[in-house]
């Protein structure tokens, strides 16, 4: 995306860093639950409270979730990573300091994929992904002079995954995002949902002019919790940005806070306030060392990605790259399809699937997981249709029938008398008797009106409820009336 | 390494120490000769050293991932100086 200024043109230069919940049992380095929705302080132990003489103990899967997220990325993983002290004081975070990684991340650098709009794709790097605890919750809305603090989320596995500036337009972030969650949901190392926090995105954003290769000042905005807020704060700090350098300013590095509702940024912290976190490795836990074994292990449990699932599709299925790019982006879907597609026509059925069937799933407000229409079911209607049992037309009939009583199509058909007319014999019987009562639209036809074959064959399937086979109408009109 | 006067104001604010102004003087002393005691430690050649991030060279033990903590908010809450609804509370953080 090109921003157009009074002077020149603008580019826009954006990283982000990602927070994803790490998807386990227990925290990562105490045994208190992870599950949402407790009440206050419920899942706390005394590690995350911050008690004197608790030592924290690392959760054996958070390393293992992480390791498989970071081959999902396909990133390099460090054999050799350590924890380190973030220390900042804030009421959620009773030890005055975060466990994260700092110096000697779990995970070097990867790559992602994104697909863009116009279908081509663009490779987003990452830099580095490592481990920490997440912070409790703070309430400031119960009352007016005192905050509320709720520690059940202190201690929960996080994953950052910071990407390198490689974002020139909201669009390729907001892509990058949602490809993202989609890896992250097929490794099922975090759902992924935003709005629920388990996914938070900080965004930097700065500008600089059209194809130089400078870095200027950027601004953090914390904390954003949409895919489509990201992509607003985005636009709007960079045209920003421009507004300033163009009236002869400078920008400030500075953190912003967005505003959903006005979709503007504003100063939430300046870099003379910045936080001195004074780093220094954790003495409670020692270094964390991988083998070659044991990562080739976890690369052995990788399901098939989205990406690779997208490319069988199109080159094993004859799918194209957009139906494939829509099918792939939730596993429950694609699963689905594969389910569905297996011994039929798979175009056939993607084209079902994406039309008519999501249509009934937005219009029931259903998941695909509670659809009453079944994969084998879907695939059995298209078969129906290819092997010229039922016509397209009465298949949309019959699939609205499926989709109130989840019987099988075939069932539908027997007992509904839906089955496809294909005896010549008996069309030929309506054909006659269309043409015995039209002898004014006969003439007009012979007579050059031939447009009118159209409306002949309508009133043949119309006559027949449907179950005409039009292409043996169309044949025994042409023969009768030339 | 000179410790001024305004790095000992900020040590303390990041420590959240009150150093009363009459202390601020001996603070800035101390802080001076521990400092130097510790750069003794510059005249040790550690060209070939590897950083040092454990001083035991122990093995990491770790968890299996069960849940084995919890429903004791009563307790996380015992010393608390102010909690109300099961929640700890704090003055107002606005940041």
């Amino acid at each position: 995306m090109i921003i157009e200024g009074k002077e020149k043109k603008w580019e826009i230069v954006c990283g982000l860093e990602i927070h994803c919940q790490i998807i386990s049992e227990s925290k990562i380095f105490s045994g208190a639950s992870t599950r949402f929705g407790a009440d206050a302080n419920e899942n706390v132990s005394f590690v995350d409270a911050g008690m004197p003489g608790m030592l924290p103990t690392l959760n054996r899967y958070c390393v293992h979730q992480a390791v498989k997220t970071g081959l999902g990325l396909r990133a390099k993983i460090n054999k050799f990573s350590e924890f380190s002290r973030k220390n900042y004081f804030y009421a959620d975070m009773p030890t005055g300091y975060q466990i994260t990684q700092f110096q000697y991340p779990i995970v070097g650098e990867g790559v992602v994929t994104v697909d863009l709009e116009d279908g081509s794709s663009k490779d987003i790097r990452i830099e580095r992904m490592h481990i920490e605890q997440d912070a409790g919750k703070s309430i400031h809305d119960i009352d007016s002079r005192k905050t509320f603090i709720d520690l059940n989320r202190a201690g929960v596995g996080l994953m950052e995954i910071v990407t390198k500036p490689d974002f020139r337009s909201p669009e390729e972030a907001g892509a990058f995002l949602k490809k993202l969650r989609s890896i992250l949901r097929y490794l099922g190392t975090c759902d992924g949902n935003m709005d629920e926090g388990s996914m938070r995105c900080d965004v930097n954003v700065s500008v600089r002019p059209a194809g130089s290769d400078e870095l200027r000042t950027r601004c953090e905005m914390k904390n954003v919790n949409s895919v489509k807020f990201v992509m607003q704060a985005i636009e709007n700090e960079a045209r920003r940005h421009v507004e300033v350098y163009e009236n002869g300013g400078t920008v400030e590095q500075e953190t912003r806070q967005f505003d959903p509702i006005s979709g503007q940024t504003k100063v939430m912290r300046k870099k003379e306030f910045a936080h001195d976190y004074r780093y220094f490795p954790e003495p409670d836990l020692p270094p964390l060392v991988l083998t070659d074994e044991y990562i080739k292990q976890v690369a052995d449990e990788l399901p098939e990605l989205p990406d690779a699932k997208k490319a069988r599709f199109v080159e094993k299925l004859g799918l194209t790259k957009y139906d494939a790019m829509v099918i792939c982006e939730n596993k429950e879907v694609a699963d689905f399809f594969e389910k569905a597609a297996a011994g039929h026509d798979a175009k056939k059925v993607a084209n079902w699937l994406m039309g008519d069937f999501f249509a009934m799933l937005k219009r029931k407000n259903l998941t695909i997981d509670e659809s009453p229409v079944s994969a084998e079911n879907l695939g059995a209607l298209v078969e129906l249709i290819e092997k010229n049992v039922i016509s397209g037309k009465i298949a949309k009939d019959v699939f609205e029938i499926m989709s109130e009583t989840g019987d099988a199509p075939e069932k539908i058909v027997e007992e509904k008398g839906l089955k496809q007319v294909t005896d010549t014999g008996a069309i030929e019987a309506v054909v006659d008797k269309v043409i015995a009562e039209n002898p004014d639209k006969v003439s007009a036809y012979k007579g050059g009106k031939t447009g009118l074959m159209g409306w002949f064959v309508g009133q043949v399937i119309k006559e027949s409820k449907g179950k005409a086979n039009p292409q043996i109408v169309n044949r025994l009109l042409a023969e009768k009336l030339n | 390494m000179a410790i001024d006067r305004q790095t000992v104001n900020r040590v303390a604010f990041l420590a959240r120490l009150k150093i009363d102004d009459d202390k601020i003087e001996a603070t800035e002393e101390e802080f001076n000769k521990i400092l130097n005691w510790v750069e003794q430690l510059n005249e040790v050649n550690t060209d070939e050293v590897e950083p040092l991030s454990a001083v035991n060279d122990l093995p990491l033990i770790c968890r299996e991932d069960n849940v084995t903590e919890g429903s004791q908010a009563d307790k996380i809450l015992a010393n608390a100086p102010m909690a109300e609804y099961g929640y700890f509370v704090v003055p107002k953080v606005v940041e």
